[in-house]
């Protein structure tokens, strides 16, 4: 079997992430770190891809971390970082371990589907919260740091950026371990035939239902650092439908092949939409339709297989 | 808390228009098995079609009573050029594909036509009430409906009737069937599939833009517009099982009716009710209330 680089190189990549620092200019470190924020939520879509199911309503999960890490500084005055984390990631988890029973049952558009139905009952239920309000949505409070409160935006920039970089690692670390292992191998074996995988004597059902959960509090940890990357929540940015479709569109630009694929796809996502937004407002969603049809038709194994083609190739 | 008798003519009001925002997509469901997410952007470009050609008859003078002739025009229009070139251009190379694949694909075509229509069209919104404010309004109990809204429903019910006979009743529908049910024999058999595909998804989209169209003099015409409604139109889809014509009615009465009493009742849930019951059919009856498990039938 090929070797498996993958630890080396995330390893790799943290040193540069964090290395870059120091190059990047200020709205690039923030870029970098809203890229990476939302490469977990890509990553949660990629590890349910894995087992070839698409979900369109991954944003429920991004938008419970984000409003939970939101209403616990607003209401409840907790701005600890670490306690936002938990709080948003075990909420998020707690939500899919009880929507899990129902959605492990379905695959294919009905599993899009139902996503795309629950995403959609939370995005109504924020709209119409004057507590929260309402489309407007509300301020984060600044976080602290185990009781650490970063004076001026630099340190609390540099602060966040960092714990960005080393959870995406840490996840993309995991991630890669648990992919790599026979649970992880069920989700691939699930796409290919599901009940030979029921006849093997493992239950499709429950990997489902696992793959759901991991998918789900890692999508809750990403909101929970765009809200605090962000400074403010709205249901329209963080829970509408186009925002799953966004999701679902790097992901797939991406491609399954490895845990770095989401990340280096959600940066190239940020990188060109900062771009187009500035010069081309009108062109943007136009660009990412054209791209999306290419790699469908093109590149179905996404940006990731790029490499594998060039090296096959020669 | 109103009179129920209003509750029901409203509920019925927004159930015609949400049928016939609906209908395109569950054909082209249940004929091709394609869950068509640019249906919502063809109903924006049928409504901006429709609203910038009233624009311009009026100005142009000419009689008023004309304008519901270029409503229909915009749709067929619409239909024909955008659901030729989908069809032909971008779903052919993805027949035999993952159903889910497909479905991207389409969400792609809609990406591209939401911003094609902002070229287009600008980002100007459009107001077109002539043709709504050209009848009149009729009391029911002391709430003044428009009787456009009216006419909506026999709209809603002429298209459900007539799509409903196209399929049962006549010898294409006929072909259909034996596409939907198996389409190596039909292509045997000597139909002609690609072209029952492209006129089927032509159809469909001429729908959604009628839909569109016929919306345009209710509303303010303004970009984004296919963005809500495409997830509208599949939880009605949903409800009433993918790929029934009659499912369609039954789901569209259902979520327009359920939202009007919400609406009057119970204010606070009005925004999600609609993918309340979605999600609730879905999980008892995945198949929708009126589809069938095993075969898919129209």
């Amino acid at each position: 079997m090929k070797k498996d680089y993958t630890h080396a190189g995330l390893g790799i990549a943290l040193v540069v992430v964090i290395a870059l620092w120091w190059v990047m200019p200020g709205w690039a470190i923030n870029m970098l770190a809203l890229a990476l924020a939302n490469g977990l939520v890509v990553l949660g879509l990629m590890i349910q891809m894995r087992a070839g199911l698409v979900s369109f309503g991954q944003a429920l999960y991004y938008g419970i971390g984000a409003y939970g890490a939101a209403m616990a500084g607003h209401f409840w005055g907790v701005t600890d970082v670490f306690g936002l984390l938990l709080l948003g990631t075990a909420a998020s988890a707690a939500v899919a371990f009880i929507l899990g029973f129902l959605l492990a049952r379905y695959r294919g558009i009905f599993f899009a589907m139902l996503s795309l139905a629950f995403s959609m009952i939370l995005f109504g239920l924020l709209v119409n919260s004057a507590a929260l309000g309402s489309t407007d949505g509300f301020g984060v409070s600044a976080p602290t740091f185990l009781g650490y409160a970063p004076a001026g935006n630099t340190r609390l920039t540099l602060l966040l950026y960092s714990l960005v970089a080393l959870l995406a690692y840490g996840v993309a670390f995991a991630a890669n371990r648990y992919l790599n292992s026979t649970m992880g191998y069920i989700g691939e074996a699930i796409r290919e035939n599901e009940v030979r995988v029921d006849y093997l004597g493992a239950s499709p059902r429950r990997a489902i239902h696992t793959k759901y959960v991991i998918a789900a509090s890692v999508s809750g940890m990403g909101g929970v650092l765009t809200a605090l990357l962000i400074g403010h929540v709205t249901p329209e940015d963080f829970v509408y439908w186009t925002k799953s479709g966004e999701f679902v569109f790097v992901a797939i630009l991406s491609g399954t092949g490895n845990v770095a694929a989401p990340f280096i796809g959600s940066m190239i996502f940020e990188l060109v939409r900062t771009y187009a937004l500035q010069y081309a407002p009108n062109f943007w969603q136009m660009l990412l339709g054209g791209t999306l049809l290419a790699v469908i038709l093109f590149l179905p194994g996404g940006l990731w297989s790029v490499a594998r083609l060039l090296r096959g190739r020669r | 808390m109103l009179d129920p008798t209003l509750i029901f003519v409203d509920g019925i009001v927004y159930a015609s228009w949400l049928f016939l925002v609906a209908v395109g997509l569950t054909l082209i469901y249940g004929v091709m098995n394609i869950l068509n997410v640019a249906h919502g952007s063809l109903y924006a470009i049928g409504a901006f079609t429709a609203a910038w050609l009233v624009g311009e008859y009026m100005a142009a003078g000419w009689a008023p009573l004309g304008t519901y002739a270029l409503l229909i025009f915009a749709a067929v229009a619409v239909g024909v050029v955008l659901g030729t070139i989908i069809e032909r251009g971008v779903l052919r190379w993805m027949y035999g594909r993952d159903e889910m694949v497909i479905v991207l694909a389409t969400y792609a075509v809609f990406l591209i036509l939401e911003d094609v229509a902002k070229l287009v069209f600008g980002v100007e919104s459009y107001m077109t009430y002539q043709p709504r404010t050209l009848l009149d309004y009729v009391d029911v109990g002391d709430i003044p409906f428009a009787v456009y809204d009216f006419c909506l429903v026999g709209l809603a019910l002429v298209v459900g009737i007539g799509v409903w006979i196209g399929v049962n009743r006549t010898r294409p529908g006929k072909l259909l069937h034996a596409v939907i049910y198996d389409r190596e024999i039909s292509m045997a058999l000597g139909i002609n599939v690609a072209r029952v595909f492209t006129v089927t998804f032509v159809i469909g989209a001429m729908l959604g833009a009628l839909g569109g169209a016929f919306t345009a003099p209710m509303i303010s015409v303004v970009p984004g517009i296919g963005v809500e409604v495409i997830v509208l139109a599949f939880a009605v889809v949903v409800v009433g099982g993918l790929g029934s014509i009659e499912g369609a009615a039954i789901g569209a009465l259902m979520v327009g009716i359920g939202r009007t009493l919400a609406v009057n009742v119970m204010p606070e849930v009005e925004l999600f009710i609609v993918y309340g019951v979605m999600a609730l059919v879905l999980i008892v009856r995945p198949q929708g209330l009126f589809g069938r498990a095993e075969a898919r039938k129209i």
